[in-house]
């Protein structure tokens, strides 16, 4: 079960796109999730990937993982160590995506603006609660079919208990 | 009240009544995927389940990489033939026959009132037929083929109206890139757009597609253009079977509605490296470009190339000009209408159907350091393979134009 997340925060801006994040020249190469978060947010920080540490959080601006349908974009950052992205808006198939990966995608654009790269922040999914160095931040809880699918670690596994069930 | 277009099919689909926020848990009429069925196929395999539910529901089109540029590619290839196979998916095309979303449409697949999910963002493109259609992640394909529903919330609606005669050198690519400068790129995050008013009922199909393909770029779930007598035309021997037409109701609740009068705009360009960073052409007019590219889903139908042939016949081509008709059925028609051999005559480079460079993965992958003026609909940095390169977004008239003087170029100049 998913419930607290505590972390240092990596903070980017807007739309950051999914070609900066996972470069398309990838895509059709096939790779595990261990390579795939090598290429984390290549385009955009290169020293990410040699800096993140598991369990740190990602931040960003409004529109994130905008573009691509690619599902890799979401599973290099998750492999890389990120547990949760915080950010004011997502793109609907990165939101999709993340989601389907097991890596919850919260959105609130007041926390996103109190919070500064580096900060430690912790997420508390069971109250719905940010809380940073600045305050607390509530956000709304997921509908239960995405809570779901965040508990079973992703759409696959919550899928595959769907069938076992019947 | 009534209902929107989404609304009503999605209700249809779940067999209740349901409006704009609920969950629903539905099964698309086709799910269609490309090169990365291969992964699709592997994720499956985890799933546990032998056989594709509906494998006449999947549709597979190979067209990011084709031919194979290198050994993975081909192994990737290979692997999709070999489930393809295995599965009695009968709805292949392999790689002689062109871009998916092209290929989709052409085939009769794209029907008004229609559910589709496919594996790539530009999905929305068959909403031009009146059809739904979001692209969705390889596992929700994965999941999809396992058990022949997947979530979806209803999206609220944007209604854009566009309305005027268009001058001759405006084509819908500048009309949608302007659209998208004034909304950007998040514009129409999570919402279904319907496209409406006396100039989109002007248009013909592939027209029509380059809106409902560039709405991926406005953040959209899908786009739809209500179906008319010219869809209807269109399917006439093509759709796959019977389909039922659906429209929005006179009094549904639209989340807002925009207006937009397109007889006085210029020919319209983004600037890297997003797609609503818009400029009018006379802007960014002389900046030096080393590659032009003439093609893709959104720009690579016959009244692309036809627009590009009108430029192009009878000049010569300052810098590399790459040309990707979107089928083969368009190829075969460009070349007998002569637009094939006014390319090659102006030294341009005609490619196989496919995907091309627009990705970045082969075909005309750029150095650091250059430029490409492209028909594309995304300008993303390193989208064409090379992070310290630029991509200027514009029509095929703008990007012949420029081909020609070696500069981004007013169309007007030429026509």
């Amino acid at each position: 079960m998913i419930t607290t997340f505590k972390g240092n925060v990596w903070k980017y801006g807007d739309n950051i796109n999914t070609d900066v994040i996972f470069p398309g020249k990838y895509t059709y190469q096939k790779m595990e999730p261990e390579e795939m978060a090598k290429h984390a947010l290549e385009d955009l920080d290169p020293e990410f990937v040699n800096k993140v540490k598991n369990g740190d959080i990602l931040v960003a601006g409004k529109n994130f993982g905008m573009g691509s349908s690619r599902e890799q974009a979401a599973v290099a950052i998750k492999y890389a160590g990120i547990r949760v992205i915080i950010a004011k808006s997502f793109s609907r198939i990165y939101f999709r995506n993340a989601i389907n990966a097991g890596m919850p995608a919260i959105k609130s654009p007041e926390a996103v603006e109190s919070i500064k790269n580096g900060d430690e922040v912790t997420v508390d999914m069971e109250k719905g609660e940010i809380i940073t160095p600045k305050g607390t931040f509530s956000f709304p809880p997921y509908p239960q079919t995405v809570m779901d699918i965040l508990n079973s670690s992703g759409l696959i596994n919550y899928i595959k208990s769907k069938i076992i069930n019947k | 009240m009534g209902k929107t277009f989404v609304e009503k099919l999605m209700s249809k689909k779940a067999g209740k009544d349901v409006s704009a926020g609920a969950i629903v848990s539905i099964e698309p009429d086709y799910v269609m995927s490309h090169d990365n069925a291969a992964a699709i196929s592997n994720t499956f395999k985890k799933i546990g389940i032998e056989k594709v539910k509906y494998p006449e529901r999947v549709v597979i089109i190979l067209d990011h990489e084709i031919p194979a540029p290198k050994e993975s590619s081909a192994a990737n290839h290979k692997e999709i033939r070999q489930f393809v196979n295995e599965q009695g998916i009968a709805n292949f095309f392999d790689i002689n026959n062109g871009i998916c979303h092209q290929i989709f449409v052409e085939q009769g697949f794209a029907m008004p009132g229609k559910l589709i999910a496919g594996s790539d963002s530009h999905t929305t493109t068959y909403g031009a037929l009146g059809a739904f259609s979001a692209g969705i992640g390889r596992s929700e394909v994965a999941a999809i083929w396992a058990t022949g529903e997947l979530w979806f919330q209803v999206p609220e609606t944007i209604k854009i109206v566009i309305n005027g005669q268009l001058p001759p050198h405006i084509t819908p690519k500048d009309i949608v890139l302007y659209i998208i400068g004034q909304i950007k790129a998040d514009g129409a995050d999570y919402k279904s757009v319907e496209f409406t008013g006396d100039t989109v009922g002007a248009m013909g199909i592939g027209e029509r597609m380059v809106l409902t393909n560039m709405a991926a770029e406005m953040g959209a779930k899908n786009g739809y253009i209500p179906p008319d007598q010219i869809t209807f035309n269109y399917l006439k021997g093509r759709a796959k079977g019977a389909f039922e037409p659906l429209y929005s109701d006179e009094d549904a609740m639209f989340f807002k509605t925009i207006e937009f009068d397109v007889s006085q705009i210029p020919p319209s360009a983004a600037k890297p490296h997003t797609v609503d960073n818009y400029a009018p052409i006379d802007e960014v007019a002389g900046i030096k470009i080393d590659q032009a590219l003439i093609g893709t889903c959104t720009n690579g139908r016959l009244s692309d190339l036809e627009a590009a042939a009108k430029i192009l016949k009878g000049k010569k081509v300052k810098v590399r000009t790459l040309i990707i008709p979107a089928s083969w059925s368009v190829y075969k028609e460009a070349l007998k209408k002569g637009y094939i051999e006014t390319f090659i005559d102006a030294g341009a480079l005609v490619l196989n159907p496919g995907c091309g460079p627009c990705l970045g993965a082969h075909q005309g992958v750029m150095a650091p350091g250059e430029v490409t003026f492209s028909t594309a609909n995304r300008n993303f940095k390193g989208r064409m393979g090379c992070r310290e390169s630029e991509i200027y977004l514009g029509s095929p008239l703008s990007v012949a134009a420029s081909a020609v003087t070696g500069e981004i170029t007013h169309p007007g100049r030429f026509l």
